[in-house]
C-alpha cells in the first residue's frame, strides 16, 4: 500500500487528537477579560442610604458581589458568608459592596433583613452594573484591590476558604 | 432484582454479540455453514436478550421503581404513564439501551431478510453490525449502566427536565435513532463488499432501500425537532446551529449526498470509492453525533454527559474511522471504474456538483462547530462560532444547490443536446424570471429573497413541466385518462417521480425558510389591563391574568384578545409554568399557526398582582410551509420506496377506476 | 479509412460537441458561481436600516446571549437578554456605531460574546477554509471529469483500419452464400 493511500485513514487522526483535547476544557468555564483591569467605575443607589460610588472606594480593598433574591440555592448558601467577612474585616479597611440584580425591591429588602446585611447594597436598574462587570449570573463575586484593579473573579456560591485567602492577598497588596 | 437481572442480561447480551462476530468470520473463512448458522441464531438471541433489558427497564419505569438511579433521574410519581414509558430515553443510559435495541433488531431483520441470498457478503455485514452492537453493550456494562442502583432508595424521583414531558419527546428521539441506526446497514454492506473484496454494485442495490428510509426517518426527526423548538422553546425559531443540531445535519448532508451518487455508480460504474467513502463519512458522522451529544466537550442545550462514556464513544468513532477507511484504502485498486463522461453538461455533471456542494455545506457545519475548540486549543481563548456564519457561509451554497435541482433531474444523461436543453428548460427559466419580475413588481426588494424565489420557480417550474409532459404522452399512448396516466406514471416511475416530489418538498420548506427570516416582525411591550400591543395588522389587548394548578406545575398566564385589522379573533393565553425544581420558569408559547403566517406571542414578564404583563408578540410570515415541505418530502419518499407488490395492486385498482 | 464499425453513428449535430467541451463546462460552472456570489453579496450587511428597532435587531443579533446556549441577545427570551437589548439601543442612541458597541461587549464579556468570529487573525481560517475546500473541491472534479471524456475519446477511436478491414472480410465470407 503506498504512502498516498495511507494518507486517507491518516487523515482522520489529527481530529481525533483535537476531540480528545476537549476532554480537558470546561464548555461552561469562561474566563473573564476584566482579571487585572482596572474594575470599571459605577454609582449605585444604596438601599435606605446615600450613592455609593466605586472610586470613591479606592484605597480599600473591596469583595463586590452581584446577588438576587431570587437566586436559590446558591445565594441563600453563600448570605450568612458575606456579612461575617464584613463584620469581621470592616475595620481593617475592607469594603463589602452587594449589588442586586434583576429584583424587586420588596423581595430584596425581605432577603437583607433575613441574613441582616450590614453592608451597603443596592439595586441595578437596566442591569447596567452586571453587564459592565461582564455577569453572566448569579452569584458572582470580584475581588479590587486598593487601585481598583480587579484580582479576582468567582462565579458560583463563595466558600470560606476562598474569601479569607482573597481578602487576605488584597490586604497585603500593594 | 431488576438490577441484578437487568445487568446480567445486558451482559450476557454482550458476550453472545461477541460470539456472532467471531462466529461469522471463523464461518466465513473457514466455510463452515454450521458455525454460520449458529452465528445467526447468536444475532437472533441478542435480539431477544436486549429486548428483555428493555422490558425489565420500562417496568421498572412504570411501577417507578426508584431502586434504580435511572428511574429516579428520568420519572416521578406523579408522571402520566406515557412519560414514564417515554424516560426510557431520557436520559443518557437509557438511550443508549435504546440505540442498542433498535440496532439489534436492524441486525436480525437484515439477516432474516438477506442470509439467504447474498451468502458471501451475509457473514461479514453480521459482524460488522453485531460489532457495532457489542460497543453499546460494552459502554452500558462498563460506562453507563442503565440498571445501577441508588441507595437510599428515595420516596420520589427527580424527573425528567419539565422541557421534555411533551407529545414530543414521545417522537422526536426515536425518529432520529431510526435514521442514526439505518445508516449501519448500509455501512455494515459497504464494508463487507471491502472485506471480500468483492466491491461489486450489488451492496448497493441491497441496501438502497434501507438507505433511503433511514434518510427518511433522519430528516423526519429533524423537520420534527424544528417544529418542536419552534412551538414550545419561545424564542420563535426552529434552528440555531445548536453544536447537537449540526450532528444530526451532518449525517443527513452526506446521506442526501450518497443517495445522489449512487445512482451513476448504478448506471455508470463511476465513484466506486467515493460512495464507499460518503457511506463510511456518513456513519462516521452519525457515531461523531451522538459522541457530541454524550462527551460534554461542547457546550449545548441538548447534551447529556457523563463519566467515560465521552472517552469509550472517541475511541469508537476512531476505530471506526481509522478501519474503514484503511479498507477502502487497501481495497482501491479494485474499486477503480472506468469512468466515461461524454460531456460536462449531463446529468453526471449535476450529480457530481450536488455532492461537491453538500459535502461543501458539511464541511462548513462541521468546521464552524470544531472550531472554538481548537481555537481554544492554539490561542487559549473561548470564542463562539453561531448563527452569522453558518447562515453566511451556508446560505450561498443552498442557492447552488437549489439551481442543481431543478437543472439534474431533467438534464439527459451523458450528453445534453441544446434541443434536450431548450425542451426542458426553456419554459421553468422563463415562469422563474417572469415569478421573479412579478414578485419585484409587487414590492419585495431583498436581493436573498428574490434569487430564493428565482430559484425556487425554477425547480418548481421543471418539476411541474415534467410531470405534465410524461403525464400528457402517457395518456395520448396508452389512452389512459389524464389522472390515470398521471397515477400509473407514478406507480411505474416511482423512484424519479418520488424524488420530484421530494425535490419539491424541499422547494416548499426553502420558500417557508427563506419568507419567514426576512420578513419576520415583532414587537414588546408591557401592558395594563385592558391596553393592547399591535403587531403588523394584529391587535392584542391585555385582559387580565390568571393561574392555576396543574398535575405537575403551576401556570400563569396571560388572558389576551386578538384581533386582526380591528376584527376580534379569538383568545391567545401565552404563560410561565413554575416547576418545583427548577430555579426559572418555562415559556408557555400560545400561537394562531396558520398557512400563511404564524401569530406567535410569549408572556415575557408580569407583576404578581395581575396589574401588568410584558407581552412579546411576533407574525412569522409562511413559517408553515416549512412543516409543510417536510411533509411532502416524507410524500415523496414514500411514494419512492413502494415495494413491488403493493405496485401491481395500486395500478390495477387506478386502471379500473379510470376506465 | 473509417468502417462503420468505427464511430457509433450519432443523429446530434456538431454544435453540441462544441458546447460539449468548453462552452458547456464553463456555462454550467459559472452560472452556479454567479449564482453563488450574488447569494454572497446578498447575504452580507445589507443597507444600514433607517429605523433604530431594526438597528438594535441588528446589532443584538451578533451577540450572544449569554446566559442561554446558542442564541443570540436579539432572539433570547431571557431577562438579561432584555437588558442587553436596552443597552444597545442607549448606546445606538448615543451614536456609537456596531463596531463600538461590539467592542464594549468583547471587553467585558470576551471574545465568547460575538456570535460570529471577527474576520482577524487565527479566525480567518474558519472564514476561509471552506471556499477554500469547495474550489478545491471543484478543481478535483475538473481533474477527475477531464480525464473521463479523455478516456471517452479513447474507447471511441476508429478501429485500427487493418484489423477493420479484416473483419469485414470475416464478414463478407460469412454472408457470402446467403446475402450478397
Amino acid at each position: 500500500m503506498s504512502w498516498k493511500k495511507a494518507l486517507i485513514p491518516l487523515a482522520c487522526v489529527p481530529v481525533i487528537i483535537l476531540l480528545a483535547y476537549g476532554f480537558r476544557t470546561d464548555p461552561r468555564a469562561i474566563p473573564s477579560p476584566l482579571l487585572r483591569q482596572p474594575a470599571p467605575g459605577f454609582r449605585m443607589a444604596v438601599f435606605d442610604g446615600a450613592e455609593l460610588s466605586l472610586e470613591g472606594l479606592k484605597g480599600k480593598p473591596v469583595l463586590l458581589n452581584f446577588w438576587a433574591s431570587w437566586c436559590y440555592p446558591a445565594c441563600y448558601e453563600e448570605a450568612p458568608l458575606l456579612e461575617s467577612t464584613w463584620r469581621k474585616y470592616k475595620d481593617q479597611g475592607v469594603m463589602v459592596v452587594g449589588v442586586d440584580v434583576q429584583d424587586k425591591e420588596a423581595n430584596a429588602r425581605e432577603f437583607m433583613r433575613r441574613f441582616n446585611f450590614t453592608f451597603p447594597n443596592g439595586p441595578d436598574p437596566g442591569s447596567k452594573i452586571s453587564i459592565d462587570f461582564g455577569v453572566y449570573g448569579v452569584p458572582e463575586t470580584f475581588f479590587i484591590d486598593r487601585e481598583g484593579r480587579i484580582t479576582y473573579k468567582h462565579v458560583g456560591a463563595i466558600t470560606p476558604a476562598l474569601v479569607e485567602a482573597q481578602v487576605q492577598a488584597l490586604l497585603k497588596g500593594k | 432484582m431488576i438490577s441484578t437481572l437487568g445487568g446480567f442480561v445486558l451482559f450476557f447480551a454482550l458476550c453472545v454479540t461477541l460470539y456472532a462476530v467471531a462466529a461469522s468470520v471463523a464461518g466465513a473463512r473457514a466455510g463452515r455453514e454450521d458455525w454460520l448458522a449458529s452465528s445467526r441464531n447468536a444475532v437472533l438471541a441478542h435480539f431477544c436478550l436486549v429486548t428483555l433489558a428493555i422490558f425489565l427497564l420500562e417496568y421498572a419505569l412504570i411501577t417507578s421503581d426508584f431502586s434504580l438511579r435511572y428511574v429516579v433521574n428520568t420519572s416521578t410519581r406523579g408522571s402520566l404513564t406515557r412519560y414514564k414509558i417515554a424516560g426510557l430515553w431520557g436520559s443518557l443510559e437509557g438511550s443508549i439501551l435504546l440505540w442498542e435495541w433498535l440496532q439489534a433488531l436492524m441486525a436480525t431483520l437484515v439477516v432474516a431478510r438477506y442470509s439467504d441470498r447474498h451468502r458471501l457478503l451475509m457473514p461479514y455485514v453480521q459482524a460488522i453490525l453485531q460489532g457495532i452492537s457489542a460497543f453499546f453493550l460494552l459502554l452500558m456494562t462498563f460506562g453507563a449502566n442503565p440498571f445501577t442502583r441508588v441507595f437510599p432508595i428515595p420516596l420520589d424521583g427527580r424527573g425528567l427536565n419539565p422541557l421534555l414531558e411533551v407529545t414530543d419527546m414521545l417522537v422526536h428521539p426515536l425518529l432520529l435513532y431510526l435514521g442514526y441506526v439505518g445508516f449501519s446497514v448500509p455501512f455494515a454492506f459497504a464494508m463487507a463488499a471491502l472485506i471480500t473484496g468483492r466491491p461489486s454494485e450489488e451492496w448497493l442495490t441491497i441496501t438502497r432501500r434501507w438507505t433511503v428510509v433511514a434518510w427518511l426517518f433522519l430528516t423526519g426527526g429533524i423537520f420534527y425537532g424544528g417544529w418542536w423548538s419552534y412551538r414550545t422553546l419561545g424564542w420563535g425559531g426552529y434552528w440555531a446551529w445548536d453544536p447537537v443540531e449540526n450532528a444530526s445535519f451532518m449525517p443527513w448532508l452526506t446521506g442526501t449526498a450518497f443517495i445522489h451518487s449512487v445512482m451513476i455508480q448504478e448506471r455508470k460504474r463511476m465513484l466506486k470509492v467515493w460512495n464507499l467513502i460518503l457511506i463510511t463519512l456518513t456513519f462516521s458522522l452519525v457515531i461523531f453525533g451522538t459522541f457530541l451529544t454524550r462527551s460534554g466537550i461542547l457546550g449545548s442545550v441538548h447534551a447529556f454527559a457523563d463519566g467515560p462514556v465521552g472517552i469509550m464513544f472517541l475511541a469508537f468513532l476512531a476505530l471506526i474511522l481509522l478501519f474503514s477507511f484503511s479498507l477502502v484504502a487497501y481495497r482501491s485498486d479494485r474499486l477503480k471504474g472506468h469512468g466515461e463522461l461524454d460531456s460536462i453538461v449531463s446529468r453526471e455533471s449535476a450529480f457530481l456538483l450536488n455532492n461537491l456542494v453538500l459535502v461543501g455545506i458539511c464541511f462548513t457545519v462541521f468546521l464552524g462547530t470544531i472550531f472554538p475548540l481548537l481555537a481554544e486549543a492554539i490561542r487559549g481563548t473561548k470564542i463562539s462560532v453561531g448563527t452569522p456564519y453558518f447562515n453566511r457561509v451556508s446560505v450561498p451554497l443552498g442557492m447552488a444547490l437549489l439551481l442543481l435541482m431543478g437543472i439534474g433531474p431533467l438534464i439527459a444523461w451523458g450528453r445534453a443536446s441544446l434541443n434536450n436543453l431548450k425542451r426542458n428548460f426553456l419554459w421553468p427559466s422563463l415562469a422563474a424570471v417572469a415569478g421573479a419580475g412579478i414578485l419585484y413588481v409587487l414590492g419585495v426588494r431583498q436581493t436573498e429573497v428574490l434569487l430564493a424565489f428565482l430559484l425556487c420557480l425554477f425547480v418548481l417550474g421543471t418539476v411541474v413541466f415534467e410531470f405534465t409532459v410524461a403525464t400528457r404522452t402517457r395518456a395520448k399512448t396508452t389512452g389512459e385518462g389524464m389522472l390515470g396516466a398521471f397515477t400509473t406514471l407514478l406507480l411505474k416511475g416511482r423512484r424519479r417521480y418520488g424524488g420530484l416530489i421530494v425535490h419539491l418538498g424541499v422547494v416548499v420548506a426553502i420558500i417557508g425558510i427563506a419568507v419567514s427570516s426576512v420578513y419576520k416582525v415583532e414587537h414588546e411591550q408591557t401592558l395594563k389591563q385592558g391596553e393592547s400591543l399591535s403587531v403588523g395588522p394584529y391587535s392584542l389587548r391585555f385582559d387580565g391574568l390568571a393561574a392555576g394548578e396543574r398535575p405537575t406545575h403551576i401556570l400563569v398566564w396571560a388572558n389576551l384578545m386578538a384581533s386582526k385589522n380591528g376584527k376580534p379573533l379569538h383568545e391567545l393565553t401565552p404563560g410561565q409554568r413554575f416547576y418545583p425544581n427548577q430555579q426559572t420558569p418555562f415559556g408557555s408559547v400560545d400561537a394562531r399557526y396558520h398557512w400563511n403566517e404564524d401569530l406567535y406571542v410569549i408572556l415575557s414578564a408580569f407583576e404578581r398582582d395581575g396589574s401588568s404583563a410584558t407581552i412579546k408578540a411576533m407574525i412569522n410570515p409562511m413559517i408553515s410551509w416549512i412543516w409543510i415541505g417536510g411533509g411532502v418530502i416524507l410524500l415523496g419518499v414514500i411514494v419512492a420506496v413502494l415495494p413491488e407488490r403493493h405496485l401491481a395492486m395500486l395500478s390495477l385498482r387506478a386502471r379500473a377506476q379510470a376506465a | 479509412m473509417r468502417s462503420r464499425l468505427g464511430r457509433v453513428g450519432r443523429a446530434e449535430s456538431t454544435l453540441p460537441s462544441l458546447l460539449g467541451r468548453r462552452w458547456g463546462a464553463a456555462g454550467l460552472l459559472g452560472l452556479a458561481l454567479a449564482i453563488s456570489g450574488v447569494a454572497v453579496a446578498a447575504s452580507g450587511a445589507g443597507p444600514p436600516s433607517s429605523n433604530l428597532e431594526d438597528r438594535v435587531r441588528a446589532v443584538a443579533s451578533e451577540l450572544r446571549c449569554v446566559v442561554c446556549q446558542n442564541l443570540s441577545v436579539a432572539d433570547s427570551p431571557s431577562d438579561l437578554a432584555k437588558e442587553m437589548r436596552n443597552l444597545v439601543r442607549e448606546l445606538l442612541q448615543q451614536g456609537k456605531t456596531r463596531e463600538e458597541i461590539q467592542a464594549y461587549f468583547v471587553s467585558r464579556y470576551g471574545e465568547y460574546v460575538l456570535l460570529a468570529p471577527p474576520k482577524r487573525g487565527f479566525n480567518l481560517l474558519v472564514w476561509g477554509l471552506p471556499f477554500l475546500a469547495i474550489a478545491a473541491g471543484a478543481w478535483g472534479i475538473y481533474l477527475v471529469t477531464r480525464r473521463w471524456m479523455a478516456q471517452r475519446e479513447e474507447s471511441e477511436q476508429p478501429m485500427d483500419p487493418s484489423y477493420a478491414e479484416q473483419i469485414r472480410r470475416e464478414l463478407q465470407e460469412r454472408e457470402g452464400p446467403a446475402g450478397s
